[in-house]
């Protein structure tokens, strides 16, 4: 903290925490905060924290909703790990949420919400804003109901009406805490109520009570916040989600392959959300399937990708496990598709609304017979934009199915997104066949790669009949042929071992050698990144290797591996990228870190961890 | 393509030929499957379609073999899925002419899901359902149209549910092509074919199927020819409903039911008759047809429901066609730059 003057402190990076009843307006606080973020220039990552039930019983903890944002001059990579700034709308948020607090750090609460009934309801006994249970936090007492309602009284509107706008006098506190332009939210209230122009001046009226509430009140000791902007590289930048950064990479993914996209999806939380995305851009051509299972979503993907689109199907967890038999049937007939798993917590119905990292095994192992197929995961909110498209590449080009692992922690999450052009993407060329070729057979392979070759129905002179019983070698007959199956076994293998040409070498942050070698995959990247940044710039010789491709690993996985004397492979599940490492590599000694509590790793356990097994001999 | 006739296009007349593939033919001799597969081969042609733009989509069992046999192109899928991947083929490209051949097991039973889906839809495709009213690649088991108490491997003592109707299924389904035809009749196999090529909509045939292995005569008192007569009655649009070997039977409509007459008894006339109305959008009439039975009724043959419905492929297109004119977002760049952005 650096103090600029007398009342406005600089600050690196900060940690805010919207919390409400479900209808309180939560999301949309948050999101109004981030805008006005983005504006200042500021780095930022957001997270939603949303109940599963739709509307959970108000004032209870479970129907708690929640959003973080971390924001900052400096680069973000986690959405946080504690909260420096906690606004709580009523008591059961308060008790929700107030683990996720810093100590010392700032909490703001509507008085006017503790009644009682209130305090029962969320579960306490004796109230925390007077029973000093809350002295070790700088608490901010503020009636926000009544001053909301003052805020707007000059309009006359009904009071039920004017208490809905309770959250931006909320959001005013805030806007003034760190010095921010009212200008973002102005924008928004004119668009979005433009229907309406007595709402767009009581939610302007409100926020700006907040705001000059929050600069007379002596709790803040007259005291500011600034955050300056990020040193950010030049260029047009938007706030986006993992969800729909996956659907906008797969529809460019289409638009750069000449494929027409094909979706078929049955809606799943957290993955529906790219269903839902992807349906609304008809004008680019995506034909959309709701389906009736999640047999028929890749199935009907299958049949799509026969019929020459890129086809894709999306799901969580137990959709994957719905399709298992259907990825057979793509490997068999070595058809193009994408499988977007966006993981969460498991086994069974589980935790839907939170994340985890443990169907794994089911993308790498998941099906009857040898059935390989490529297995890759994106590591942020906005690099699932690129992973998605690297998994339509690498499915078109390769003539197999790719999963695409995701997580809920991803897919909710927001982040800083420096938009890219379709053009500078790498280019998709598929294997087409042109028609009436004389040479033209079902499983002829080509010779680099392995894949066969996409026979599009429709196209004159090479009609052929593929499914999904074993086929000979080359002219594609059903074939139960002893030598033929280890063949096409081995082919079929080997085809998927050999992306490993046609994908990126795996990059280590840090040394090449060292005493600690974090690895990791998928959703867990940003505090890794973060939490080995801190040891290195405290002199620890640690390194960071992400992985981002699965199977086929990259080439060079074993020279990353040998350089360090010891490993750990923190994960969000019971250990399954680690097995994997055992089973490919048996040769190193990997140290596991297990998490499965549907929440995302802090960057202090994970240091904690690491100086311990620095420190051990 | 329009209601009535078939849109030919201009290709070289094909025959039958040009539509049989390399591939040994393995179902058992006697099987109904080869008669079906001659007659689809048969029909083919007729259709007036480029050779390449049909597809023979198929699932799990006997019947499924049929892609493997027809010279198109042609998918043999998974169990049950062959209304997914019909589905997936013709949204994915309505140029194609997608025939999907499936059995009671794969349709009724594993694929039941897909199936009823499928019909509710309404994608321009043709279902044949070749119904043996039993398993047969996994050596009979009893079917989803296996009648009540009939033995089997897998109930020794009788089966205990209720078997399917399939026309009356595919209707309640929102089916708006449904009919029957026998597996010992090729002519009216292929007529009905060339009717549900015409169909532009979902169209389901239902053929019954002799398993000469696992349930001989399943259908016998319907195909055998000393019964057939007084078993069958082959309906035809606009036409009244008579059957028997004399022709001297009918179907008339008694209060809220069918009922069977002899023409020149009790003062009954052809005029009493019911008039055959296979566009009526009511279902009522046709659920009944469907469901008729021997002995008491002669089952309905022949296209039993026929309504046009918008189907699925053609509505998705109209939205794309006016999205694509009205949205201002036409390529992915427009949408990275959609909404709210900002300049570093």
């Amino acid at each position: 903290m650096v103090a600029k003057n007398n009342n406005v402190v600089e600050l690196e990076k900060v940690v805010v925490r919207f919390a409400g009843d479900s209808g309180d307006g939560m999301q949309l606080t948050g999101s109004l905060f981030s805008d006005a973020a983005a504006l200042a220039g500021n780095d930022f990552m957001t997270f939603p924290d949303y109940p599963s039930e739709i509307r959970a019983p108000q004032g209870t903890v479970a129907g708690v909703s929640g959003f973080q944002i971390h924001f900052g001059h400096a680069d973000i990579n986690t959405t946080g790990d504690l909260a420096d700034v906690l606004i709580a709308m009523n008591p059961a948020p308060l008790k929700k949420n107030l683990i996720w607090v810093k100590g010392g750090g700032t909490i703001i609460v509507d008085t006017d919400t503790f009644t009682d009934k209130a305090l029962v309801k969320a579960g306490y006994e004796s109230n925390p804003l007077t029973d000093d249970s809350l002295k070790d936090y700088n608490l901010i007492q503020a009636p926000i109901s009544k001053m909301t309602k003052d805020g707007a009284a000059e309009l006359g509107l009904d009071n039920k009406m004017v208490l809905k706008s309770r959250n931006m006098f909320a959001l005013g506190i805030m806007f003034f805490i760190f010095n921010r332009d009212l200008k973002s939210a102005d924008e928004y209230f004119e668009v979005k109520f433009k229907k309406n122009p007595l709402v767009v001046k009581s939610n302007k009226l409100v926020l700006r009570a907040g705001y000059n509430y929050a600069d007379t009140i002596e709790a803040l000791n007259r005291v500011t916040y600034t955050v300056e902007a990020a040193n950010l590289k030049k260029g047009t930048y938007r706030n986006i989600t993992g969800n729909i950064a996956t659907a906008w990479g797969l529809l460019a993914a289409a638009e750069r392959s000449g494929r027409p996209m094909y979706l078929g999806s049955y809606p799943i939380t957290p993955a529906t959300e790219i269903l839902q995305e992807i349906t609304k851009h008809k004008s680019l051509g995506a034909k959309v399937l709701q389906a009736e299972d999640e047999i028929a979503g890749i199935v009907s993907s299958i049949g799509a990708s026969f019929a020459g689109a890129f086809a894709v199907t999306t799901t969580s967890g137990p959709g994957l496990s719905l399709k298992s038999e259907a990825m057979g049937l793509a490997v068999m007939t070595e058809l193009p598709i994408v499988i977007v798993d966006v993981q969460r917590g498991g086994p069974s119905t589980g935790l839907p609304t939170k994340s985890e990292q443990s169907d794994l095994f089911q993308a790498l192992f998941g099906r009857n017979g040898e059935a390989p197929l490529i297995v890759i995961a994106a590591s942020t909110s906005s690099d699932c934009f690129f992973y998605a498209y690297e998994a339509a590449r690498l499915a078109m080009e390769h003539m197999t199915p790719v999963i695409l692992l995701t997580d809920g922690y991803l897919a909710n999450g927001s982040e800083v997104f420096l938009i890219p052009k379709v053009g500078d993407l790498k280019s998709i060329t598929p294997p087409l066949v042109e028609a009436n070729d004389a040479d033209y057979q079902p499983y002829r392979r080509n010779s680099e790669k392995l894949n066969r070759s996409w026979a599009i129905p429709g196209t004159e002179g090479l009609r052929h009949r593929i499914g999904g019983l074993e086929k000979e070698d080359g002219i594609g007959n059903v074939s139960h042929d002893p030598m033929n199956h280890q063949i096409m076994s081995e082919y079929r293998a080997e085809k998927v071992e050999r992306v490993a040409n046609y994908i990126p070498e795996q990059e280590i942050m840090g040394e090449d050698t060292g005493d600690l070698l974090v690895v990791s995959w998928g959703g867990t990247y940003g505090v890794m990144f973060e939490a080995v940044k801190k040891l290195q710039g405290e002199g620890k010789k640690i390194s960071l290797a992400h992985f981002h491709y699965i199977n086929p690993l990259p080439k060079n996985t074993e020279d990353v591996l040998k350089g360090f004397k010891k490993i750990i492979v923190p994960e969000l599940n019971m250990g399954q990228f680690i097995l994997y490492l055992r089973m490919k590599f048996p040769q190193f000694n990997y140290k596991r870190y297990n998490k499965i509590q549907g929440l995302p790793f802090m960057e202090k356990e994970l240091g904690d961890k690491f100086n311990q097994l620095l420190e051990e001999k | 393509m329009s209601n009535d006739t078939l849109d030919v296009i201009n290709v070289p007349k094909l025959s039958k030929l040009d539509f049989v593939s390399d591939q040994m033919v393995k179902w058992c001799p006697g099987c109904g499957d080869h008669a079906i597969l001659s007659s689809f081969q048969k029909v083919l042609p007729d259709l007036g379609f480029k050779k390449e733009d049909i597809v023979v989509v198929s699932g799990i069992g006997c019947s499924s073999r049929f892609p493997y046999y027809v010279k198109t192109y042609g998918f043999h899928g998974i169990h049950g899925r062959a209304a997914a991947l019909s589905s997936g083929i013709k949204i994915a490209n309505p140029d194609l002419h997608v025939w999907m051949v499936t059995g009671d097991g794969d349709s009724l039973a594993i694929g039941g899901n897909h199936f009823i889906h499928a019909l509710r839809r309404n994608l321009d495709i043709n279902i044949m359902l070749i119904n043996n009213r039993i398993y047969g690649l996994t050596k009979g088991q009893y079917s989803p149209t296996t009648p009540t108490g009939k033995v089997t491997k897998t109930s020794p003592q009788g089966t205990i549910e209720h078997p399917f109707n399939v026309g009356e299924l595919a209707i309640g389904a929102q089916g708006t092509f449904f009919a029957r035809a026998v597996d010992t009749n090729p002519k009216m196999m292929t007529r009905i074919m060339y009717e549900a090529a015409k169909h532009k909509g979902t169209s389901l045939i239902e053929f019954l199927q002799n398993c000469v292995i696992f349930y001989n005569k399943a259908h016998g008192l319907i195909t055998a020819r000393e019964t057939k007569y007084d078993n069958q009655i082959l309906l035809e649009h606009g036409k009244p409903m008579i059957f028997g070997k004399e022709k001297d039977k009918g179907i008339v409509l008694k209060g809220t039911q069918l009922e069977v007459v002899k023409i020149g008894e009790n003062g009954v006339t052809e005029d009493d008759l019911l008039i055959h109305n296979e566009k009526s959008e009511d279902t009522g009439i046709h659920l009944m047809l469907a469901k008729m039975q021997p002995p008491e009724f002669p089952a309905a043959l022949g296209v039993i429901r026929s309504v046009i419905h918008s189907t699925y492929e053609d509505t998705l297109h109209e939205i794309i066609e006016n999205e694509r004119e009205s949205n201002p977002i036409k390529t992915v760049d427009d949408l990275l730059n959609s909404g709210k952005t900002w300049e570093i």
